[in-house]
């Protein structure tokens, strides 16, 4: 029985890990064209915003919970908190909603 | 070992870049812990078994393939079916792995093989969004160790334990990743007119794929495919006028 899940386990490790690894591997030693390289500038932008929508909305129980976490991440990150700030206090603002309402 | 990386080593300035990534990654630890937990506990309702479910974690290291895979195991897929889904819903690393090698270039390829093993959603935008333009590998190691350790650890507290968190704080901290999400794209967004736009573009089209009624997309190409598809208009529409870096 475990002796089938680790072939499973082992298979699904290599599928995961070759698309991570082959990229980081052979594109960091090639010089890419001023357009391509202007593309993986864009990259960072374009992935973050298809990772916070429409996920975000089922973050957590209610959809208004997550608006309200969201918009407090927004706002503290908009006037330069660090990181850690942000999301602490983004789960403090969903966990009070929560409680209050 | 690059030439960077054993200078560094020698005068200790890896040791400071380390640290420093632990501190980056602590965010993304803490939004992994409640994850893993429910990752845990469904494996174990599913009736995966427990050793399993940790080695997933261990070896695998991907949230949401391995939610798929535990649900595909309890409806009783072939375990090929399993692996192709795996390496489908893990292919938008693709893209995330080639802008991450952007900014490692000078680290050998071992460093690389070892590092790219922590590629995730939350690392690559860490990463990405760093304002340097090279990153020490031991930086890159700090930021991917403790989001490790949380994924595997919660894992197995939820295989142990098979109950919740408190639903209340479980809930509330599962905005934590979103949260970092958005903590990383506003100074994005903020400081160049052609980002906003693609942030926009990327927006529009990963609700367009979500909500239509003509075709069901599933997660990771509905990703893969606004990211580059808002990434390369963006490319081909503001070509130069904020080349900001």
């Amino acid at each position: 029985m475990m002796n089938s899940y680790i072939i499973l386990l082992l298979g699904m490790a290599l599928v995961t890990y070759l698309p991570r690894m082959l990229p980081l591997v052979i594109l960091s030693e090639i010089e890419l064209p001023p357009f391509w390289k202007r593309f993986m500038l864009y990259i960072p932008s374009a992935a973050l915003s298809a990772l916070i929508f429409p996920g975000i909305l089922q973050a957590t129980d209610s959809v208004f919970a997550a608006l309200v976490g969201g918009l407090a991440a927004v706002l503290l990150a908009y006037f330069k908190f660090s990181l850690l700030t942000v999301v602490t206090a983004s789960i403090l603002t969903v966990f009070l909603y929560q409680l209050l309402f | 070992m690059s030439q960077e990386s054993m200078i560094e080593e020698k005068n200790g300035a890896g040791s400071q870049h380390f640290h420093r990534g632990l501190l980056a990654g602590l965010p993304v630890a803490i939004g992994y812990l409640p994850i893993a937990v429910a990752f845990g506990v469904i494996s174990r309702t599913a009736g995966v078994p427990h050793l399993a479910a940790v080695l997933m974690s261990l070896l695998v290291f991907a949230g949401a393939s391995q939610f798929v895979a535990v649900e595909l195991l309890a409806a009783g897929a072939a375990f090929p079916g399993i692996v192709a889904t795996t390496f489908f819903v893990n292919l938008r690393h693709i893209l995330m792995s080639a802008t991450v090698s952007r900014k490692l270039p000078d680290l050998s390829r071992s460093w690389l093989a070892v590092l790219a093993f922590g590629i995730t959603d939350e690392s690559f935008s860490l990463l990405s969004t760093d304002r340097r333009s090279r990153l020490s590998g031991y930086y890159v190691l700090g930021v991917i160790i403790l989001p490790y350790l949380a994924w595997v650890t919660g894992s197995l507290v939820g295989v142990m334990l098979g109950g919740q968190l408190p639903e209340i704080l479980e809930s509330s901290m599962e905005i934590a990743l979103y949260a970092m999400f958005l903590g990383l794209i506003v100074p994005e967004i903020t400081s160049s007119s052609s980002r906003f736009k693609i942030a926009l573009i990327a927006l529009l089209l990963s609700s367009i794929s979500y909500w239509n009624p003509l075709f069901d997309v599933s997660e990771g190409w509905r990703i893969t495919l606004s990211t580059a598809t808002a990434a390369f208009l963006g490319t081909v529409i503001f070509s130069g006028d904020d080349y900001d870096e």
